[in-house]
């Protein structure tokens, strides 16, 4: 594409300034937004154009918040990105109105212009969009590695959700600083709410009992799920001599159990039933 | 060089590593411990590392080679007080220090001693 002169931008600049008003109807016509959005808009392309020789901030700073305040309202960032480009479309009409060589060569700089504020407000979209879905990740984080403590000397770690390296470490972190901290000797981990075990995570669970067995705690991992324990024996996986049970109860029971905690049940009720003789 | 001081509690002789430990001081920390447990019948040792934060697979050798060693002069040796993030390391490093019996802290780490003590005779 040939780099059009001076003259041409000019031609269309003043284009661009003089039919302000019908651009500004046509615009709000062909893009369905409100007039007033688009009238700051122009003010921001006007002074930037004229005054700011090619200084875009505030224009860009403009767009960001557009794109963010119709996000609110419901559009999808394509609408945004649509009613910037329909500019273009105004502003065609207008040179073609001119007819002259020059500024149909200004519209293909000015159109190029556009092309890029059009992308802007895309990228901001995507950039506001990742925030939030970063953001969400780090809570979720955080939120879903409770340590709970079960009995004086025990505490348990409920797992819910999908076990990958980054969870893992902040569940063993969590785990190993709650023992030290407790002064806990047993720990239960509890895997009824992990959807599935391949080896990687069997890999990580071994890692985290290894560690609590270093600091000299016992760890029981419980919460086996029939399917599970399937898939493991099918994958191969050794868990040694680590201590595994069905339910938490039962870990919890095993846990008393070695923590030297006696239960015994509750009385039962006895109902005697007794004839009376007549 | 720096060495680490070896302290008598009973029958038990309590080490506790409060410096960077460099590859001197542990060799030096493996012979003096040989010979305190011959020389006091030492039925057991406690290593505290409460106060070691950078581990690498030479002090985790290390513990092994003096629980291997106080084994074979008939004494328990206890690892006690490591820290989450050195255990985490240890870990990393493929070393589960297999054979060292471990505990909380020194408290729970003599408990075990007593337990074992009690169940020898």
């Amino acid at each position: 594409m040939t780099v059009p002169d001076e003259a041409a931008k000019r031609r269309i600049v003043d284009l661009f300034l003089s039919e302000e008003e019908r651009l500004l109807r046509r615009w709000t016509q062909l893009s369905g937004a409100s007039p007033d959005e688009l009238r700051d808009l122009y003010q921001a392309l006007r002074t930037a154009l004229v005054d700011g020789a090619g200084d875009f901030a505030d224009v860009r700073g403009l767009l960001a918040e557009l794109s963010r305040a119709r996000v609110r309202q419901g559009h999808t960032p394509s609408d945004t990105a649509r009613m910037v480009f329909s500019l273009k479309e105004a502003l065609y009409e207008a040179a073609e109105a001119d007819g002259g060589p020059e500024a149909l060569r200004g519209f293909v700089w000015f159109s190029q212009l556009v092309d890029d504020l059009g992308l802007y407000t895309f990228e901001t979209y995507t950039a506001a969009r990742e925030k939030i879905i970063l953001d969400q990740a780090e809570q979720l984080l955080e939120l879903s590695t409770p340590v709970v403590k079960l009995w004086e000397g025990i505490v348990a770690v409920p797992l819910v959700g999908t076990l990958d390296s980054a969870r893992t470490q902040v569940v063993m972190e969590k785990l190993l600083q709650t023992l030290v901290e407790t002064g806990s000797e047993h720990a239960v981990i509890d895997i009824t709410g992990v959807p599935a075990v391949d080896t990687q995570v069997a890999q990580h669970l071994l890692k985290t009992v290894v560690a609590a067995r270093l600091m000299g705690a016992e760890c029981v991992i419980s919460g086996i799920r029939p399917q599970i324990a399937h898939t493991i024996v099918t994958l191969g996986i050794e868990f040694g001599d680590i201590v595994t049970k069905a339910s938490l109860a039962d870990a919890l029971s095993y846990a008393l159990r070695r923590s030297g905690v006696e239960i015994t049940g509750a009385e039962r009720a006895r109902i005697a039933v007794r004839a009376e003789r007549p | 060089m720096e060495r680490v001081p070896i302290l008598k509690l009973g029958d038990i002789l309590i080490v506790s590593i409060q410096i960077d430990l460099d590859d001197q001081s542990v060799l030096a920390l493996q012979e003096d411990l040989a010979d305190r447990v011959v020389s006091s019948g030492a039925r057991g040792v406690i290593i505290d590392i409460t106060a070691v934060e950078i581990v690498d697979s030479f002090i985790g050798r290390m513990l092994s080679t003096i629980a291997a060693m106080t084994r074979m002069l008939d004494a328990e040796t206890v690892v006690v007080g490591m820290r989450p993030a050195v255990a985490i390391t240890l870990v990393e490093l493929g070393l589960s220090l297999g054979g060292v019996r471990t505990a909380l802290n020194l408290e729970k780490g003599v408990a075990a001693l007593e337990h074992v003590r009690g169940t020898a005779g």
